[in-house]
């Protein structure tokens, strides 16, 4: 019993979120709120959706090439990148984990050595990341303690990678023989919900913005957004409609 | 070259022309491209009907996509129908809005506004049209967004328009989510999103993933229709939208819905499908409890249009009444009054427009004498109400007897002789709502210092049309109700397994 409502934890995400969204949409007098409720049941519909779509040990439905080619382009790009982002380093570390977890080891070190090796490329990083960050305002950098931070994260971000790397082993390790060994065994996903969910999501956007700017406009005719406030004001209209 | 692509053609037209309208100086140019536009896809449906009569049902590969992979648009008969339907409103509806319009709505908004029109209608099409299970949800939301903001759009006359727009925008989505949840079901089940592919797929399967997928699907239409108990968002959005848009919406938009859900129940589940009879009870059971209770609400408004809208709702009861039956006889009545009900509620709304436009207001104390200031109008309004009522000669007389003669040849849960008994029952109660109207307007005196503005002709020939179209479709009725029995013979063959009724 308990393996069987385990099993399915994402239905269960799914109905818990579909009915707080309800829920939200049915006891809440607050335009928005509504509004935010309704969203949410949306999104629970989208996960499920997502569910539907998931093909237990597939990968995302990407044409997978040559291995070899892929490797040395992403070694180049990497070396090229490596010193010069920072932040980057999550990123390949992500791309890795799939195509490299045949040798763990050699490609973490690889990855924080580029970016412990030189203090000073992390500092500039630091440097153009923490303007960006502000958006052009200008903050002076408190330079130790951030350059720190940033010193540390690629860090961990390889701790986390290896982990990953040795935890996923099941499903990205799999996918990454398979990568290699034959194209005709790739395992992918079920594109079409995505796609699906990718319309949905786009039409659930419009849905929340329509709504938000008619509560704008709500607000502007009666100058409040609670459904109480609101229903009381029409029966007034209703009323004095009537006596006139 | 240009036929080929006739299926597609009538939904890309206007959803083209809806980005240049909106640029378009916000004069009448914008309405008069809009009726343009709708001119050219309402020839283009005739065309696609006198296809389609003539050779049966047309699929259209989008993308050259042949059928189980890409997305078809499959036009039967029924959907030929409702789809000159839908163009033949716009193509009355537009013209008349080029003038209301420009008393109620902003000016700034103009070319807007007919922009939303357009895309609304290219929605409306779309779902008919569609031969794509997910299409039918994207095609839906098109319209009932641009909707939303139509109805919003009469607060310049009326602030509740934007709670109502609100409050249609939330159980709308509420509703169009149920039947994305129920489609994730059946593509669970099914692996396809083809209405053929579901249909063939679903044959023998019965379990609990389907029925519920099913009971998704039909709450979701049965929202976006106004089936009785889910029918709150409507009598407030009719009412308070600018008058031309509750025309277009009330003769369209509810029947389009139900072409939908005729489809869903039909083709893609069809008879085979034990758990279908569930549904039909109880639509069979609300169509006749909305029937009286909408009829009955109707009765003591003070307004004329939200009267109007509680009656939109009753007669939708009648619709979902043929439907029950389950017999393609059933179906046909559906489908005639489907069109009857469009040309009566358009020419009642335009006439309702028509007093609103001159003497600004829709209380039904406004009509008080109306046959003397306001004779053309009031004429109408009599024709489009007696058609309400099912008076003969008008083309409400024949909805309510193909009805009742498919009552009659139908076995139900229900004895046939208590259900025919209450379509009568019900048209008194409408005679009851109209019958206030009819008073207030042939039998009070107007009050004294009211001068009513002078109609533009812009919206006296769609009112007059849409007049002479009840008349003409309650004399000749032959044509329409043929067309209706061999639509619902095409609709109920993919689902019935050729002819056995329930």
């Amino acid at each position: 019993m308990l393996e069987f409502i385990l099993a399915r934890y994402n239905y269960w995400i799914v109905i818990v979120l579909m009915m707080t969204g309800l829920y939200i949409v049915f006891s809440r007098g607050n335009l928005v709120k509504t509004l935010i409720g309704l969203n949410l049941f949306q999104t629970s519909v989208f996960i499920f959706y997502i569910t539907v779509g998931k093909v237990l040990g597939g990968t995302a439905p990407i044409l997978i090439e040559d291995k070899k080619d892929k490797d040395h382009h992403g070694d180049a790009e990497k070396s090229a990148h490596g010193a010069g982002d920072g932040h980057g380093g999550a990123h390949h570390g992500d791309d890795h984990a799939t195509s490299a977890s045949e040798a763990p080891t050699g490609m973490i070190n690889e990855t924080t050595g580029a970016h412990i090796a030189s203090p000073t490329d992390v500092l500039a990083v630091a440097e153009t990341l923490a303007a960006q960050t502000v958006d052009g305002e200008y903050r002076p950098i408190t330079t130790s303690e951030e350059v720190a931070g940033h010193l540390e994260m690629p860090a961990l971000d390889a701790q986390a990678i290896l982990e990953a790397g040795d935890h996923g082993s099941g499903a990205a390790g799999h996918s990454a023989s398979v990568a290699g060994a034959d194209v005709a065994e790739i395992l992918y996903s079920n594109p079409l919900p995505h796609v699906l969910i990718l319309t949905a999501i786009v039409v659930g956007v419009a849905t929340t913005s329509v709504g938000l700017s008619i509560a704008v406009r709500i607000r502007e005719a009666y100058g409040t957004v609670e459904q109480d406030a609101l229903e009381a004001m029409d029966n007034a209209d209703d009323t004095a409609e009537l006596a006139s | 070259m240009l036929m080929d692509d006739l299926p597609v053609l009538p939904i890309v037209l206007p959803l083209i022309a809806a980005p240049i309208c909106l640029l378009l100086p916000n004069t009448r140019a914008a309405g008069l491209w809009a009726t343009l536009v709708a001119w050219v896809s309402l020839y283009l449906c005739t065309q696609l009907l006198g296809v389609i009569v003539a050779t049966g049902t047309v699929e259209y590969g989008l993308g050259g996509w042949a059928s189980p992979l890409g997305i078809v648009y499959r036009v039967d008969l029924a959907g030929a129908m409702v789809m000159t339907l839908v163009a033949a409103m716009a193509s009355v509806t537009f013209p008349y809005a080029i003038e209301s319009a420009r008393d109620e709505i902003v000016p700034s908004q103009t070319s807007a506004f007919f922009a939303m029109f357009l895309i609304v209608f290219s929605g409306l099409m779309g779902v008919v049209a569609t031969g794509d299970a997910f299409n039918v949800f994207v095609f839906l939301e098109i319209s009932s967004l641009s909707t939303y903001t139509l109805v919003a759009l009469g607060a310049k006359r009326d602030r509740r328009a934007l709670t109502a727009a609100f409050t249609y925008l939330v159980l709308g989505t509420l509703g169009a989510t149920f039947f994305v949840i129920g489609l994730g079901l059946l593509y669970q089940v099914t692996g396809t999103l083809n209405m053929i592919d579901i249909h063939e797929r679903l044959q023998g399967v019965d379990n609990k993933v389907v029925r519920a997928g099913y009971a998704f699907i039909i709450t979701g239409l049965a929202l976006k229709l106004a089936m009785f108990p889910l029918h709150r968002w409507l009598p407030a959005a009719y009412t308070y939208a600018p008058s031309a848009v509750t025309a277009f919406l009330a003769s369209t938009s509810t029947k389009v819905a139900i072409y939908a859900m005729l489809r869903f129940l039909f083709t893609v589940f069809g008879f085979s499908f034990g758990f279908a009879e569930v549904a039909l009870d109880f639509f069979l059971v609300l169509g006749l409890v909305g029937m009286f209770a909408a009829s009955l609400i109707a009765i003591f408004r003070k307004d004329v249009k939200m009267i109007l809208a509680y009656s939109s709702v009753a007669q939708i009861g009648y619709m979902l009444l043929g439907i029950s039956f389950g017999t393609p006889d059933g179906v046909a009545a559906a489908l005639v009054h489907v069109v009857n009900h469009a040309a009566m509620k358009a020419c009642l709304f335009l006439a309702v427009g028509a007093v609103f436009f001159s003497l600004g207001s829709h209380r039904l104390s406004a009509y008080k004498g109306l046959a003397k200031t306001m004779p053309i109008t009031c004429g109408a309004f009599l024709i489009g109400g007696l058609s309400l009522v099912g008076v003969p000669l008008t083309a409400g007389f024949v909805s309510k007897w193909v009805l009742i003669q498919a009552a009659f040849d139908s076995v139900l849960a229900v004895p046939t002789l208590m259900i025919v008994f209450m379509i009568v029952a019900s048209s008194l109660l409408a005679v009851a709502y109209v019958g206030r109207i009819a008073w207030a307007m042939l039998l009070e005196d107007p009050p004294a210092g009211v001068t009513a503005k002078p109609l533009p002709a812009l919206m006296i020939a769609p009112m007059l049309l849409m007049a002479g179209v009840n008349l003409y479709l309650g004399i000749s009725a032959d044509g329409l109700v043929d067309l209706a029995r061999a639509a619902a013979d095409t609709l109920l063959d993919t689902g019935l397994g050729f002819g056995g009724a329930r």
